[in-house]
């Protein structure tokens, strides 16, 4: 593993697995932007939702077919109750997935988790890799990329335009017990600033189709880009 | 892991994507468990034409399931009751417990444990 590797393992995959059930009990309201992008899905769609966490955005759109997947065993193993779709364990960087074959693709709040520039595109790329490439006849697969945002000065963390992008940021995990104390854990983010997230798809080989700010978070909705 | 899920995995390995061998994946030592699911005859009509037939094939055959027709239903057949009926209890409701996912192309094992396949690769083949 590069220092990268060892880095998002020890202030990223560790600290969710140590926290996910508190912080699965904490998501549970999907995000406007998301839950129209799912549906407006054709019925028998089939898509991937990387990094799904506790999976709440599997319920959806009845009519598609998404296979989820996390890094962490804990948060996929909580995601596997939504039925009829499937969890699996995998790592953003080496999806299980074969080329250009899905329909869509999302991945909301996992992009800010990886701790380098090249990375990030990296993985931005490999997600793009996973759906149907456009031709004259059939449109691209989609796929919704969520990232957080830098500027959020009215948010309770409070960051704004010129503030550092690469920070650690507390989650304090309750007590699960009368003789338990609440402990607390840093997960290291990027903050993604206006115009970057759209600057790493157009990298990673993406056409931006349409871009956005939602809830402190900047979103992009692309396509592979087509030979020309 | 349900059945229909082999259908959309293959092998982590990045060389092994342009590789034929590497799809599906093959399953070793399955055990399985039926969990019964609501039968949605819209649903599973929607999905069977993205699946890859002559991958679930091998996959029902690995996983000891009588053959399946040669051809994938389509038109008439997708409005088939039974058909739809055995297609729902095939790729939803049986599940693979525990077993391995091999890699026809590198070889490379993905444990499945307590219902759940996991894709992580070690550190060398990254």
């Amino acid at each position: 593993m590069d220092a990268a590797e060892v880095y998002e393992q020890k202030n990223v995959h560790e600290v969710y697995q140590q926290i996910a059930e508190h912080f699965s009990s904490t998501r549970y309201k999907p995000w406007p932007i998301v839950e129209q992008f799912l549906k407006e899905l054709q019925p028998g769609s089939v898509g991937l939702d990387v990094g799904c966490g506790n999976g709440k955005y599997l319920t959806v759109n009845k009519d598609v077919f998404i296979i989820a997947s996390d890094r962490s065993e804990n948060l996929a193993r909580i995601a596997l109750q939504h039925q009829p779709h499937s969890t699996v364990v995998a790592d953003i960087m080496d999806l299980p997935h074969r080329d250009a074959f899905f329909d869509f693709a999302i991945s909301i709040a996992v992009v800010h988790h990886i701790s380098t520039s090249a990375r990030r595109v990296q993985a931005i790329a490999e997600i793009l890799r996973t759906v149907k490439r456009g031709s004259e006849t059939q449109s691209g697969g989609k796929i919704l990329i969520y990232a957080w945002a830098l500027e959020q000065k009215n948010s309770r963390r409070g960051w704004d335009k010129g503030d550092p992008q690469d920070i650690m940021v507390p989650w304090v995990r309750k007590a699960k017990s009368a003789d338990d104390q609440p402990q607390t854990f840093n997960r290291y983010y990027h903050l993604y600033e206006e115009g970057e997230l759209e600057r790493d798809i157009d990298q990673a080989g993406g056409h931006v189709l349409e871009s956005g700010y939602e809830k402190d978070n900047w979103w992009v909705i692309a396509t592979p880009k087509t030979a020309s | 892991m349900k059945v229909i899920t082999a259908n959309f995995v293959t092998c982590s390995v990045k060389e092994c994507k342009t590789s034929p061998n590497s799809f599906p994946l093959h399953f070793h030592d399955a055990e399985l468990e039926m969990q019964e699911l609501d039968f949605q005859p819209e649903f599973i009509r929607n999905v069977i034409p993205r699946i890859d037939w002559e991958g679930l094939r091998v996959t029902a055959n690995e996983l000891g399931f009588p053959s399946l027709p040669e051809t994938k239903p389509e038109g008439e057949a997708l409005y088939d009751e039974q058909t739809l009926k055995d297609l729902h209890r095939l790729l939803l409701e049986t599940q693979v417990m525990e077993g391995r996912l091999i890699c026809g192309n590198c070889s490379h094992e993905y444990v499945i444990k307590e219902g759940i396949a996991n894709f992580l690769l070690p550190s060398h083949l990254v």
